[in-house]
């Protein structure tokens, strides 16, 4: 049982009268492979919003690495290695793609970045996303393909502890899905703790280690991706019986 | 642009500057080559907010006469030097333009915009009422004796005005072209974004809010011994201000050389125009120009010139 990495506790956040999140509990252990689901409008945004500081839960905790972390903004939080990617893609639209993952480079991984360039780990990361050779191409020229590749690939030129994958593969075809499960499968190998949010149960059974499964701002199920499809509540609320 | 061409440029511009008042006489062009210059630095100085940053700012008049009234009471309660005085008038801009930068944790867009030209009009409100200044009549500046080695009081103020233009251009590059600059651009483009990528966002648009309003300030220090006369009519100018926009967005914002471009081009033609043709007829060709850009070249000459490169065959 390795250490915890993450630990979220009875987190409430809502908007006006509308519950995205009832006290939601959840423990991530380092080196962790979690795979987050749940229908649409469940919260696992507002949930990975809250963790990543682009919102503030109205109640709870949240500690990283043992750190209470729930009033941090989000740069600290991005600095202290919580990177995520955006369901949405939000690509730098000025800049190019390569000096999109500059930004993190420079910012976030700060410090824990070593002695080398900048572009040069940037232009690395590119080519393990396959983008290497539109480096220098304006970001708001990309497909929608690859800006989400860009998403992805400015997430981890964070250099985070906690990747936080938001949809990084919904609109990929299923070659590209495997891809990109590769990509998250060798982060994860190299030691970088990976919650992936996803509506593919493909790449989720695949990829998870442990599936936690949202409805209505609730976790109604926890366990292992097999596990997780026989639950009853989980085929009601989401598969579909 | 490489640095040694850059610093290079620069060091043969001042020179070029310091030369001419050992040759022209005629004090009209130090005249109009201070107000083209004194165009020049509020438009690189609102770019640096406005274009690098992404908030728009229509309260530069108000930075600017910051500047020129920190001059009128200082020298009245002082007599400071101008070189003083300058310095004084950038730090009193800074610091107005870190109180603007707090702004920006709950104003964004057009909310922004709205919030600078109200602050201005407040600016401005007060020196009307602060009689120590000249009050809504204005107050007259005496020109000084001494102008070190120049042939006058103008040949000076121009070449001060060229240095502090030359110095804001090299912070304004240095800017671009940083680490600093990248942050600032991607909160241009995404604030949320530039958080999770580790950008500090409120300490960024501090530093731009900071860095704008000294340049400013620094602008409108000089402007009382140019005018000899100031009141807020003058100094709160709202030309100052459409000019300031009206610059780099002829430019081009995003990169530091556009408010350099548009601010030469549009100052130059303003002087030509003001004694060729007539003064009023230079709000009609700020106007025109405007107009004529945003529809046809909506990121400005340097976009225009970007996109043209780009088109050409490989």
């Amino acid at each position: 049982m390795s250490a915890e990495l993450l630990r979220v506790t009875n987190v409430g956040k809502s908007f006006g009268g509308f519950v995205a999140l009832d006290r939601v509990s959840l423990r991530v252990r380092a080196g962790e492979r979690l795979g987050l689901i749940g229908p649409n409008g469940s919260g696992k945004t507002t949930l990975i919003n809250c963790i990543s500081g682009a919102l503030y839960n109205d109640v709870g905790e949240i500690h990283f690495e043992g750190r209470d972390i729930t009033r941090l903004p989000p740069y600290v939080r991005a600095r202290a290695g919580i990177a995520r990617s955006f369901q949405i893609p939000k690509p730098f639209r000025s800049l190019t793609v390569l000096e999109n993952l500059q930004v993190p480079l420079e910012y976030a991984a700060r410090g824990r970045a070593g002695a080398r360039r900048a572009t040069d780990e940037a232009l690395e990361m590119l080519e393990l996303v396959g983008l290497r050779e539109r480096a220098h191409e304006d970001s708001a020229g990309l497909t929608q393909v690859d800006m989400r590749k860009l998403e992805l690939a400015r997430a981890m030129a964070a250099k985070p502890r906690l990747l936080i994958s938001d949809e990084a593969m919904a609109g990929l075809s299923s070659t590209e899905v495997d891809e990109v499960l590769g990509i998250l499968r060798r982060l994860n190998d190299a030691g970088i703790t990976v919650v992936m949010i996803e509506h593919i149960m493909y790449a989720v059974m695949r990829f998870s280690e442990r599936v936690i499964c949202l409805d209505a701002g609730q976790i109604i199920c926890e366990g292992t991706p097999e596990s997780i499809v026989q639950d009853a509540g989980v085929q009601r609320a989401y598969l579909g019986a | 642009m490489k640095s040694t061409v850059f610093w290079g440029a620069l060091a043969t511009i001042f020179a070029a500057g310091l030369a001419l008042t050992g040759v022209v006489q005629n004090e009209y062009y130090y005249n109009a080559l201070y107000l083209i210059l004194q165009g020049t630095l509020m438009a690189v100085a609102w770019n640096v907010l406005g274009g690098f940053t992404g908030y728009v700012n229509f309260g530069s008049a108000g930075f600017f006469a910051l500047g020129a009234y920190t001059t009128v009471a200082l020298n009245k309660a002082l007599g400071l030097p101008l070189p003083l005085l300058i310095l004084v008038a950038g730090v009193v801009g800074g610091l107005v333009g870190v109180g603007l930068g707090y702004l920006t944790l709950r104003l964004k867009g057009v909310y922004f915009a709205i919030a600078t030209l109200a602050m201005s009009i407040v600016i401005e409100t007060l020196v009307v009422n602060w009689s120590y200044v000249g009050g809504a009549k204005g107050s007259y500046m005496l020109t000084p004796d001494t102008h070190l080695w120049f042939d006058s009081y103008i040949q000076m103020l121009f070449v001060v005005m060229l240095l502090l233009t030359l110095a804001a251009v090299a912070i304004s590059r240095m800017l671009n072209s940083s680490r600093l600059g990248r942050g600032l651009s991607a909160i241009r483009d995404d604030e949320v974004a530039a958080e999770c990528a580790g950008v500090p966002t409120l300490r960024l648009k501090l530093v731009s809010t900071s860095v704008m309003g000294a340049m400013m300030g620094v602008a409108g220090a000089p402007f009382p011994y140019f005018v000899t006369f100031v009141d807020p009519l003058s100094a709160f100018n709202l030309f100052i201000a459409v000019n300031a926009i009206a610059m780099p967005m002829i430019g081009g914002t995003a990169h530091w050389i556009g408010p350099v471009i548009g601010a030469l081009l549009l100052g130059t033609t303003q002087e030509i125009v003001k004694v060729t043709i007539s003064s009023e007829m230079n709000v009609l060709i700020v106007g025109v120009m405007l107009v004529a850009f945003i529809t046809l070249a909506p990121q400005g000459i340097v976009g225009l010139a970007r996109k043209l490169r780009r088109g050409r065959p490989k």
